[in-house]
């Protein structure tokens, strides 16, 4: 009985050691993030100095956050976020699921060929072709626009592989019994396959949001208008501008843009954290 | 573990035996048209001009152009800042892979037992993942501050003096690599968490019968030997983030203080965004993706390996 005594102290010591260990690492790990909450409620003479508290003394809230409503688009950056990365989803979404579902249960000539380019296009990472898209989209006229911020990414060869692994594990029976109900092709897609598809096309879909709604390459490229600006280019512009110097208002400004992500992360996170482990292939 | 699933997909065979109909074939012809068209005109057709752009003097809106051949290769092969950008980008990528897997697996580790407490630190280490990484360069910016710093003012608590981090030479390559480290390693700890819980307990039970009672000589055999793949999977992929790196350069200190920062990606934009020497950007960003080429095949490979590992 002694051992179990022992051992059972011993995995006590252990998990004191452990979990002290994970508290100090979650303490650093959190900590840009609760500086940043904590400097963007207080009033300059409380963060301009070397006298660091965690608390303001005196809440200076309402007019950083006003200030930086006030200072820039604020609202606007949200909103082009949201309306970029949701064209950005839907786009990739009404284009990949059909041919993904072709790829995986349909035979046609030229799908090992057109297989074989999406996997080409796995190895290829966007920025690489950034420089032609560039020239392309002023070419056209389309640079600092909507269409410029959207258009490259309407493609996901990513979205296809991953929606064609899943619509192969899913059985053959399906798709013959709805095609001798006599359903047309893209009626299967969209009403057997896309219902059957819940945890791949999530999982893409958070993959897909992520991205886009974080970039910061693309758009710095595409677009110059702050009216187009998404909220990486609305913080950083910020910084840039003369109110960065505010450190209150600048960090209520980086509150505002991270937070939208980061609370649906928080409502939903054993989604997330599956989602993007799902798609780790990337 | 999904995305091993996923991941072992492309070895397998994609033809069926079923008999071709003509009917199937338009259908099918149909459904890919759209994304068949849009790999030709967004992937395929950038990256044969991306290629051809190399081999010219173009400039963005001029004119006149010229064949130059290889010439933007010989100016890049000879210009020192070129290089520094290839070694920075390296030692970066070593810096922030080491740091990112290493902290990953440990915490992946350190997590196995913690019970009721295990997603809430999951989710703490992974939020980082989900930030938008310029924002928070912006408050590691500030946090960096030589005056007002936090990181002065903590350091400065333990002896160490103040520094002008981002500013100097010598730390603000270190100090890019912290800030990308403390954004990835939620994401290898998730590949890790998931690699773990993979391995069957009664492996750990046969070990300790064994005479492998401490848990470090449990890790060794059972834990590392089966862990692998995961491991060289995730060092992999955050090799190939890493060499992504742009955000923070931009943001922080634009290759900066005197090329100390200086990086592929940063050094394309620059090349073709601010001088406009298109030319010259599109030869740095075809020694780019022969780069992730490399790194990709790479991990193609490692994925075919990874495949036992379940």
């Amino acid at each position: 009985m002694t051992r179990l005594v022992l051992s059972s102290r011993r995995i006590t010591v252990g998990a004191v050691v452990r979990n002290a260990t994970l508290l100090a690492l979650a303490v650093v790990t959190l900590a840009p993030f609760v500086w940043m909450v904590s400097t963007s409620l207080k009033a300059p003479d409380e963060i301009l100095t070397t006298d660091l508290h965690l608390w303001p003394h005196r809440f200076a809230a309402d007019e950083n956050y006003s200030r930086a409503f006030a200072a820039v688009p604020l609202g606007r950056y949200l909103l082009n976020g949201v309306i970029v990365t949701a064209t950005i989803l839907a786009l990739q979404l009404i284009i990949a699921v059909p041919a993904a579902f072709a790829l995986a249960k349909s035979e046609f000539r030229g799908r090992r060929l057109l297989f074989g380019a999406v996997l080409f296009g796995l190895l290829v990472p966007y920025h690489a072709i950034a420089v032609p898209l560039f020239v392309g989209l002023h070419a056209l006229g389309l640079l600092d626009t909507y269409a410029a911020l959207v258009t490259p990414f309407s493609i996901s060869v990513f979205g296809i592989f991953l929606m064609r692994q899943f619509f192969q594990s899913l059985p053959d029976d399906l798709v013959d019994a709805a095609r001798m109900d006599g359903m047309s092709e893209l009626a299967i897609v969209w009403r057997v396959m896309v219902p059957a598809a819940g945890p791949a096309i999530s999982a893409f879909a958070i993959f897909s949001a992520v991205a886009h709604w974080n970039d910061y390459f693309w758009p710095l490229i595409a677009v110059s208008s702050d009216t187009l600006f998404t909220p990486p280019l609305g913080v950083v512009a910020f910084r840039n501008d003369d109110a960065g110097t505010n450190y209150g208002v600048l960090m209520a400004a980086a509150t505002v843009i991270v937070t939208p992500l980061v609370a649906a992360f928080l409502l939903a996170q054993r989604r997330f954290v599956e989602g993007i482990a799902f798609t780790g292939v990337k | 573990m999904t995305d091993m699933t996923i991941a072992s997909t492309p070895a397998a065979p994609i033809a069926t035996d079923r008999p071709r109909r003509p009917h199937e074939e338009r259908a099918a012809w149909g459904l890919v048209a759209p994304a068949a068209t849009l790999i030709v005109v967004i992937l395929a057709l950038p990256l044969i001009v991306v290629v051809a752009l190399s081999l010219t003097d173009y400039q963005l809106g001029a004119k006149l152009w010229r064949f130059v051949g290889l010439a933007n290769y010989a100016d890049l092969a000879k210009d020192p800042v070129f290089w520094r950008s290839i070694a920075n980008t390296a030692l970066y990528a070593v810096a922030v892979v080491a740091g990112s897997t290493g902290l990953g697996l440990a915490v992946a580790l350190m997590l196995q037992g913690t019970g009721a407490l295990a997603p809430l630190w999951r989710t703490i280490f992974f939020l980082p993942v989900m930030a938008s990484l310029v924002a928070m360069a912006i408050v590691w910016e500030f946090m960096l501050h030589p005056t007002f710093g936090l990181v002065n003012a903590v350091l400065g608590l333990v002896g160490v003096a103040p520094m002008n981090w981002l500013q100097n030479g010598a730390t603000a390559l270190p100090a890019l690599a912290v800030i990308g480290v403390w954004q990835q390693f939620g994401f290898a700890m998730v590949l890790f968490l998931a690699g773990l819980s993979g391995i069957p307990t009664a492996l750990y039970d046969a070990a300790e019968m064994d005479g492998a009672p401490s848990a470090w000589a449990r890790f060794r055999l059972v834990t590392w030997p089966l862990l692998a793949p995961v491991t060289l999977f995730v060092v992999v992929i955050s090799t190939i983030r890493s060499f992504q790196v742009f955000d923070t350069v931009h943001a922080l200190t634009r290759g900066g203080p005197n090329k100390a920062t200086e990086v592929l990606l940063y050094t394309m934009y620059a090349e073709g965004f601010e001088f406009f020497r298109t030319g010259r950007a599109a030869a740095i960003a075809v020694v780019f993706v022969a780069a992730m080429l490399v790194l990709t095949l790479t991990k193609v490979l490692v994925v075919e390996k990874r495949i036992p590992a379940r």
